[in-house]
């Protein structure tokens, strides 16, 4: 969902980042223009800034007074509501962004490649505390560049009135979903969100699960942009078993699933399985549906699904003016549960503390599912290379789904992909 | 007689300039009080970059701007200066800077200056060294808390040895010392310990104050923790390069590129913006994805955007002209009813609409029990967007068409009518021309504007159907949409090409703007 920048939020990025390139940024006179009354208060009392979304930054603030009071500091929490990361790095650019950011792991790659952020040193007992996977999301060529609190990854929702049992590969779930269909109970096999122009993200389990990789890992476990696995043999033969699921096939892989659509028409009990995030579970408590979670299915024979798995995490700005304070928040504050706990409760995502974890699985159960589903998972690749995966590998999923040859599509994305990665 | 009468005359003439000055005094002094008051506030973050050059030119436009208004001379001046300001402010200034930005790398990874880079790359190589451990640190200083020199009293976790250190190197403290709980020292005599507040007003020389040790230096990592930590690469002056302290290896600055470039053509990630010349203007001219469907989507951009203009004009038109005719009762409600989707957000209403197309959920095909897959197919996708453009549109066309409509006096197709001629006769001989001499210029305009018209695509179709082998350019892309996904959609954000582009677009504009011009002045001369 938050991968899928384009879609609803990219309406203002987009608006956004055109009128930057057709009107210029930064602008001569219109800069920084509150530093100087920063920099007067900076004389009494030093600041510190955060940015974060506005969720995010709503349960921050309460922490944010406390850090400020307990040291004698004046601490900001700004919430920048929409296209956080171009946002970040514009401001960061100018001299006029935050000194603590909070953000999604794969921005890592851009942020770094812009100067934007600094490296973290986390003592080995901080370390400790982490879940390994979150850990391992935010390190970015050997460095650890942020302080993970939340984790997400995608798992199989079904609706436990219609399917008690949960389904161990996508073929048990079509079979049953074509029970249910045939009983009218409902009319879609499965709510998996493809859109006209795919959804790279939430198709990734199937894909790996068929054989299909994105970029091969280099010695040292890093993502390595000069393997890319879109275009190879075996992507084709994963795409040759997406297709025997997509519309001209099982159906169960449809266009006219969307991101807009997908959880509303599992609410609405049109298909008894979503495939989503933590961030579905709002919405499905609220429709008071009966319903469990467990991992995305594979295909039978096939290798495991493997969803991504997204952090969420606090970066120490590079540019920032209180880099001293920052690296203190970052790494000695947010490492501790409350923080963490407070956050979850802004939002349900599995914290990525283990303290925190311990504390809040006891009574909310769905986060050890979610965690579970995502024990195969990988980190979402933060190299920059990826950017050029999400949407030419989207489209070619989408021509696929809807009946085109999987052969000829996927090789010509591959191309694609490695032109926009050699630019 | 004539010298009498002249002489009045001439000493009348500067009389009634002053006079509206004087009497203006009360809204005028205010006007300049704001614009001297924005300048100062405007001045502030310029002398705060060290720009110069825009604190003159802010200098000197306010200077120049309070004495046009306070003085009684260049009268035609006073109601030019306004608008020369914002004309330059508003257009010329993002024209020139899109032009110069067209000339540069700038975009991700080139965004700052080669020591921003430097810095960058030095910044991120710092690693803990191998085996080292974490210290518990207290910042303190030898002299005044706000300007003494700083130590860092460090704490060895294992041994709970206490050491101060500072640039030239660490030493044990063997004087008095009180250690906390959490093994930081809160208090050590010969020492002035700083307090978190104390301590991140110096937050810049904490960060850089590093304490030389045999494997590395001991640096900050907060306030409270220290590492033992190694700069993995530094720059060197000598070579201008990059070098890795452990392997060797060395990164040279490539000054065309703005980056650091190892022999075996290996590129550090952090570059800086550098002038590339016209290299941007060659890429769009050579590239080979968007030179093959350059063609196909540049005749589909004509024909979206004439079919938009011309649909919402036809459809505008015929509505204006049928609330117009005196036998319609209710017309303020019908006219009201008409504007409706003029007064909500496009924005929504295009997403709206998106959905709406939805094959299988979708409102169109539920109701007329089709199912035809909209976005799926070139022409019906095509259809979909003017569709959505025509109802979005015609709001528009239609009150400037009544405005227009009420302006052209009834007696003249009257006076067709009485002369035997047809109503068609009239509309087309006498109607039409009266109104396109009003129209044709917002015709030309909305015209420019459809041909960019990036909300439209984007957030309906978003460029779909893309065919299986390009998933670069689809049938229903814009120049615009196209151009955006190739300039942002793959190797991250790249301004300074994406400037290039929208050069290329502008021409194409431009050129059509000049051409359709040049016709209307033709039909104001007949019609005049």
């Amino acid at each position: 969902m938050r991968i899928r920048l384009a879609s609803v939020v990219g309406v203002a990025t987009t608006t956004a980042a055109l009128t930057c390139a057709l009107a210029g940024c930064g602008g001569g006179t219109d800069k920084a223009t509150d530093s100087p009354s920063g920099k007067a208060q900076a004389e009494t009392k030093s600041e510190l800034v955060i940015w974060a979304d506005d969720k995010r930054s709503a349960a921050l603030q309460p922490f944010a007074e406390k850090f400020g009071t307990e040291n004698g500091v004046t601490v900001k929490v700004q919430a920048i509501s929409k296209d956080q990361q171009t946002t970040f790095v514009t401001a960061s650019q100018q001299g006029s962004g935050p000194d603590v950011m909070v953000g999604a792991h794969d921005w890592i790659g851009n942020l770094v490649q812009n100067g934007a952020i600094d490296p973290v040193q986390l003592g080995d007992e901080q370390k400790s505390g982490l879940n390994p996977n979150a850990l391992k999301a935010v390190t970015f060529n050997g460095q650890t560049y942020g302080v993970p609190y939340a984790m997400e990854n995608l798992a199989l929702i079904r609706n436990t009135d219609l399917a008690p049992q949960a389904p161990a590969t996508i073929e048990d779930l079509v079979k049953t979903a074509n029970e249910l269909k045939a009983a009218k109970k409902v009319t879609e096999t499965l709510c998996l969100q493809v859109g006209q122009n795919g959804d790279a993200y939430h198709l990734y389990p199937l894909y790996s699960s068929a054989g299909g990789y994105l970029f091969g890992t280099s010695a040292n476990g890093d993502y390595d942009p000069k393997d890319l696995g879109v275009g190879k043999p075996e992507s084709v033969a994963a795409f040759k078993k997406i297709a025997a699921i997509g519309e001209k096939g099982t159906g169960a892989l449809k266009r006219s699933i969307t991101p807009e659509n997908s959880i509303a028409t599992f609410t609405g009990k049109k298909c008894a399985f979503l495939v989503s995030g933590p961030w579905a579970i709002t919405d499905v408590k609220k429709a008071k549906l009966p319903y469990d979670i467990s991992p995305v299915p594979g295909f039978a024979g096939g290798q495991p699904a493997r969803p991504f798995l997204g952090v969420q995490s606090f970066y120490v700005a590079s540019k920032g003016k209180n880099k001293a304070l920052a690296q203190e928040f970052v790494t000695n504050y947010v490492t501790t549960p409350d923080l963490a706990v407070a956050l979850y409760e802004a939002e349900p995502r599995p914290p990525a503390l283990t303290s925190a974890f311990d504390q809040v699985k006891t009574k909310d159960a769905d986060l050890e599912k979610f965690v579970a589903a995502g024990k195969d998972g990988q980190p979402l690749p933060a190299i920059p290379e990826m950017a050029a995966i999400w949407d030419p590998f989207g489209k070619a999923e989408a021509a696929v789904i809807g009946g085109a040859d999987p052969t000829k599509t996927i090789t010509a994305a591959g191309k694609t992909i490695t032109a926009a990665i050699s630019k | 007689m004539t010298t009498q009468l002249s002489g009045p005359v001439t000493r009348a003439r500067p009389a009634p300039e002053e006079e509206p000055a004087a009497k203006n005094g009360w809204i005028r002094i205010p006007l300049l009080a704001v614009t001297v008051a924005i300048a100062i506030w405007a001045a502030f973050p310029l002398i705060d970059n060290r720009a110069w050059t825009g604190l003159a030119i802010l200098t000197a436009t306010t200077a120049g701007l309070v004495y046009l208004y306070t003085t009684p001379r260049h009268v035609p001046l006073k109601y030019l200066a306004p608008g020369t300001i914002l004309l330059v402010l508003f257009q010329i200034f993002p024209v020139l800077y899109t032009a110069s930005t067209a000339f540069t790398n700038f975009g991700d990874g080139h965004r700052g200056t080669k020591q921003d880079a430097v810095v960058a790359i030095q910044t991120a190589s710092v690693t803990q060294v191998p085996g080292s451990r974490q210290y518990a640190l207290t910042v303190a200083t030898t002299g005044d808390p706000a300007t003494g020199p700083l130590v860092f009293l460090i704490t060895d976790p294992a041994t709970g040895q206490v050491s101060a250190g500072d640039a030239s190197g660490r030493k044990d403290v063997t004087s008095e010392v009180t250690i906390g709980g959490t093994g930081r020292v809160t208090a050590a005599d010969n020492y002035t310990v700083l307090n978190a507040g104390q301590a991140s007003l110096r937050s810049q020389e904490i960060t850089a104050l590093a304490v030389p040790t045999e494997g590395g230096a001991i640096r900050s990592s907060g306030l409270s923790r220290a590492y033992e930590g190694r700069a993995g690469r530094a720059y060197d002056r000598n070579c201008d390069c990059i070098r890795d302290t452990t392997t060797g290896k060395t990164w040279t600055a490539d000054e065309s590129a703005g980056a650091f470039v190892s022999s075996d053509g290996e590129r550090l990630a952090q570059g800086w913006k550098v002038s590339v010349g016209l290299s941007n203007f060659t890429r769009v001219l050579t590239d080979s994805a968007i030179s093959t469907p350059f063609l196909r989507t540049l005749v589909w951009n004509f024909a979206f955007a004439l079919a938009s203009t011309g649909g919402t004009f036809v459809l505008g038109l015929l509505l204006a002209m049928a609330m117009h005719s005196d036998r319609v009762r209710g017309r303020t409600f019908y006219r009201v009813l008409l504007v409706l989707p003029y007064a909500m957000p496009s924005f929504a209403m295009l997403l709206v609409w998106r959905d709406m197309f939805n094959t299988d959920f979708g409102l169109i095909n539920n109701l007329f029990g089709s199912h035809v897959d909209w976005f799926g197919g070139s022409a019906s996708a095509r259809l979909a967007v003017i569709l959505v453009q025509l109802w979005l549109g015609y709001p528009y066309m239609f009150l400037v068409a009544t405005g227009a409509l009420q302006a052209i006096p009834r007696e003249l197709s009257e006076a067709s009518r009485i002369d035997g001629a047809s109503p068609w006769a009239g509309f087309r001989r006498i109607t039409l021309p009266l109104l396109m001499v009003a129209l044709t210029p917002l015709l030309i305009s909305s015209f420019a504007f459809n041909f960019n018209n990036f909300n439209a695509i984007y957030l309906t179709t978003e460029g779909a159907p893309f065919p299986a082998d390009n998933p670069a350019n689809g049938a229903t892309d814009l120049l615009i949409t196209y151009t955006y996904r190739i300039a942002f959609g793959g190797g991250g954000a790249q301004y300074g090409y994406a400037a290039a582009i929208s050069i290329f677009i502008f021409l194409i504009v431009a050129v059509v703007s000049a051409v359709s011009f040049r016709r209307t002045r033709r039909l104001e001369e007949v019609h005049a």
